[in-house]
């Protein structure tokens, strides 16, 4: 089983080759602005090692962090129409209600609320206004508006006004993208209309974003299926993850940490990752990211998705060193590393610079041209380099029993080697590359949602546990290794029988021929 | 006459951070009340707090609160002139106009009820409610232990949906008539409960528990800043007691007669590693044990805090794998008098318990 992982970050493409549990090859190949011909160099520098025959491939796996920072740096996103079923009710905070000013400029195309939706029971709230969808259909084609968010009071219980609205608006524009809420999220109306909201105005970008990686791989002569990764650590084929890439928004770090315990063996344990501007600290447990605990703000709108809890601090390889202030950070060279830093011959003191002069790390070359640091400097810098992370670490920490600590990432060689708490600190081999090591080894999802009646709870969410457990042996999955990531199950009082809808994913690694 | 303080929105922040603490999981999340006030504070509307002392004996006020289960607000979302509209029929039906507002209960998004009144109204709020916290039914409220009467009630739904509970013998009455019509119109619902007068209300309210959540709101926020611990910022601030910290690994709930019920299982952590909690629910958290024994229980309001960020976890949004601390704090008085023990106490929600706060007879002095 020869997969290809590929994580695209702001900065730089990584890249590696592994064949089923080890790495064969890897690369850093800095991102382009195409997208494209970054992925198609990081590729063909791995192929080599096949002796350039793309055919071994059974997979390639993409993993990217394009869609998070467009919604961050508010870029690429389109102006969108969002229609809202359940008036009178939620008349008070119409969509958008609690977005950032600057975020809904960007997105907000056009706002309608129509009469509809459901009851907590299933019953209906009101009669589903058709001829009003209807308008709302003409005036966003009219306003040139190419994609919708449809979202209806309690359709994580039924979908019936949701799927019915988009019957309308396909009868009367039939190339309109739709993003309907009960796709991406459970009860909680305005959570899970602000990520249809940010699923459809990331649509577009999604399409284009795709069809580079899509390009990339045909440039490449590789025929192998792309799957794309997930947050949750498990992966979409490209032309499903296309029409969803919020579920993608957190897929970095998760790749980063499922990488670390991929590289390391280890399934429980720290995992600090120290990229160009960053620091992300983590807790695996059981091989995944520990989950944060409530809601989760992605460029500042409320969302409910599952994220990993990760503390993030503004330290990083291009943290600035302020010898004035003694500080380091929060201010980043960023992508500039690799021209303004000492050790690569600029005249930015950086934290890698502090680090190379410490002998830490041997990257440029030291001493540069302005002569060799101030020992005393390269001894504050440091401990204050530690401090942050030793502190930081032990916040994140949910119990005081030492566990080892993965350092991964560029600026790995930051992290101490002694840590209160830690039983070990690990420098991984290859550990600059763990977020597309994460991507490659991907795990298999099988999903099911649906309505049991007559049975039992416990009965209930057996039987729907079997189904999942049996979808995702059938998408690759070794069956006797899944492991139930989401259960959950909501009451339907209006019907006989005890009847619930239940809710199950599971995951597993791909089976092995 | 009185001397009436301005809310400010940013107290409308802290008040919604302490009182969904004082939820004690139920009330419902005040995030949706906080939006909706915002949206009015930015067209220029603005209230005010009056304090009891200044309340006269005569004065006339409205009691309010929106009712029904937590988690059907979560998708029917607030909106303050369904709130208004429930306080101009009562003033229809008594026949005369009120002098101040005020909410049934401080815990949870009911705490912003008067507010969204108020917006609407200009009547002043009443820094007071009748519960100190949330409790999941009418005869819960301090003016019922003080056997007050308890009708009239008006009930308010966007769709148009108007009824009034004219008389009844009882509190329970009021419940039980009460909560047919909310569970009816989708179990949510604003009400205007019986009216009060400024005697009523100082001598049987649960006095300044608007400026005692707001100070919660005040040691959080504070606490978040200073990156200190939020959980024990509320233990100081409240003279409070952690009793557990876990895990959340199963979580139980139905909805039944207009009520979230249900429960969740906890694994220990830290200190209390290889224990074990469960919490039980109806709207809020009312009996907890530890290993099976029962640790904590009605009227001690019993909330779960996020371990990291200190934010109140309700009974409609917990879910397995949370990290969370248990927090007891202090029920009013009353609640714990003989006679408020009938209303409230472990027996009210069906618990063959004698009460024993944690915080008396304990380890501690």
């Amino acid at each position: 089983m020869r997969r290809i992982g590929v994580d695209v970050g702001g900065t730089n493409t990584d890249a590696v080759l592994v064949d089923t549990n080890r790495v064969l090859a890897a690369v850093k190949k800095p991102t382009s602005k195409d997208v494209t011909s970054g992925i198609v160099s990081a590729l063909s520098t791995l192929l080599d090692h096949l002796g350039g025959e793309p055919g071994q491939i059974d997979a390639v796996v993409i993993g990217t962090t394009h869609f998070t920072n467009a919604v961050v740096q508010r870029q690429g996103l389109e102006h969108i129409g969002a229609l809202r079923i359940g008036l009178p009710s939620g008349a008070a905070i119409p969509p958008f209600a609690d977005w950032p000013k600057d975020l809904s400029s960007h997105v907000r195309g056009c706002v309608i609320m129509v009469e509809g939706g459901h009851e907590y029971d299933g019953r209906p709230f009101m009669p589903l206004d058709e001829s009003d969808i209807r308008q709302a259909a003409k005036r966003f084609q009219g306003e040139g508006i190419n994609s919708v968010a449809i979202t209806s009071v309690f359709s994580p219980l039924t979908s019936e006004c949701e799927e019915r609205a988009a019957e309308i608006f396909r009868e009367i524009s039939p190339d309109i993208k739709l993003t309907l809420s009960h796709n991406l999220g459970r009860v909680g109306l305005l959570e899970r209309e602000n990520a249809a909201l940010l699923n459809a105005s990331l649509r577009r970008l999604a399409e284009s974003t795709t069809l580079a990686f899509t390009e990339a791989l045909h440039a490449s002569g590789i025929k192998a299926p792309l799957y794309l990764t997930q947050n949750d650590g498990t992966v979409m084929r490209a032309d499903q993850a296309e029409a969803f890439p919020v579920y993608s928004f957190s897929s970095g770090p998760t790749n980063s940490m499922r990488g670390a315990a991929h590289l390391s063996g280890l399934d429980d344990a720290m995992v600090v990752d120290v990229g160009g501007t960053t620091t992300d600290i983590g807790h695996l447990k059981a091989g995944f990211p520990r989950e944060a605990n409530t809601v989760v703000h992605i460029g500042g709108v409320r969302t409910l998705f599952r994220m990993p809890d990760l503390l993030s601090i503004g330290l990083g390889g291009g943290s600035t060193v302020n010898i004035e202030n003694r500080t380091v950070g929060p201010v980043s060279v960023g992508y500039g590393l690799s021209t303004q830093a000492l050790v690569f011959g600029g005249d930015q003191l950086t934290a890698t610079d502090i680090g190379v002069a410490a002998g830490l790390s041997e990257i440029g070359s030291y001493p540069p041209s302005t002569g060799s640091l101030d020992q005393e400097v390269i001894g504050w810098a440091m401990d204050k380099i530690h401090e942050m992370i030793v502190t930081n670490v032990d916040r994140m920490k949910v119990d005081a029993l030492p566990i080892p600590l993965l350092a991964v990432g560029g600026g790995a060689f930051l992290v101490p080697n002694s840590i209160p708490g830690i039983s070990e600190v690990i420098q991984l081999e290859h550990g600059a590359v763990a977020n597309a090591v994460g991507a490659a080894i991907a795990q298999v999802s099988g999903e099911v949602d649906q309505v049991f009646s007559g049975i039992g709870r416990e009965e209930a969410l057996e039987r729907a546990s079997d189904i999942a457990r049996d979808r995702a042996a059938a998408a690759g999955a070794n069956r006797d290794d899944l492991r139930i990531i989401d259960i959950e199950d909501l009451p339907l009082a209006y019907l006989p029988g005890d009847a619930r809808r239940v809710r199950v994913k599971v995951v597993g690694e791909t089976a092995s021929e | 006459m009185a001397h009436l303080r301005k809310v400010t929105e940013t107290d409308l922040e802290l008040l919604a951070t302490g009182a969904w603490i004082l939820g004690a999981g139920g009330g419902g999340d005040p995030y949706h009340s906080l939006l909706a006030m915002k949206r009015l504070y930015s067209e220029g509307i603005s209230t005010s707090l009056l304090d009891p002392d200044d309340l006269a004996d005569n004065a006339r006020i409205a009691v309010v609160s929106s009712m029904g289960a937590p988690l059907v607000s979560e998708e029917r979302l607030t909106d303050p002139k369904v709130a208004a509209r429930a306080v101009q029929m009562m003033e229809e039906y008594v026949g005369h106009g009120f002098d101040a507002v005020m909410s049934l209960e401080i815990g949870g998004s009911n705490a912003l009820q008067p507010f969204m009144v108020a917006a609407f109204t200009g009547l002043p709020v009443l820094d007071a409610d009748t519960m100190g916290r949330a409790y999941p039914e009418a005869q819960m409220s301090s003016f019922a232990i003080g056997d007050l009467r308890p009708y009239p009630l008006t009930l308010a739904d966007p769709r148009g949906v108007e009824t009034v509970v004219s008389k009844v013998p009882t509190w329970k009455w009021m419940e039980r008539i009460s909560r047919k019509v909310c569970t009816e119109v989708g179990s949510t619902a604003a009400t205007c409960k019986a009216p009060r007068t400024g005697r009523e209300v100082k001598e049987w309210g649960i006095l300044r528990t608007v400026s005692q959540a707001i100070g919660i709101g005040v040691a959080v926020h504070a606490a978040r800043q200073k990156k200190e611990d939020p959980v024990q910022a509320v233990v100081e601030c409240e003279d409070g007691k952690i009793l557990f910290e876990g895990k959340i690994v199963e979580v139980n709930r139905r909805t039944t007669e207009g009520f979230l019920r249900g429960s969740v299982e906890m694994e220990g952590l830290g200190g209390d590693k290889g224990h074990g909690m469960r919490l039980d629910f109806q709207n809020e958290f009312s009996v907890g044990w530890i290993d099976e024994q029962p640790r904590v229980m009605v009227p001690d309001i019993i909330t779960v805090l996020d371990s990291t960020t200190g934010e109140a976890i309700g009974t409609e949004a917990i879910r397995y794998g949370q990290r969370v601390q248990i927090l007891a704090l202090r029920a009013p008085e009353i609640q714990t008098t003989e006679k408020g023990l009938q209303h409230v106490g472990p027996r009210a929600f069906g618990y063959d318990l004698d009460f024993k706060s944690v915080f008396t007879g304990g380890e501690e002095t």
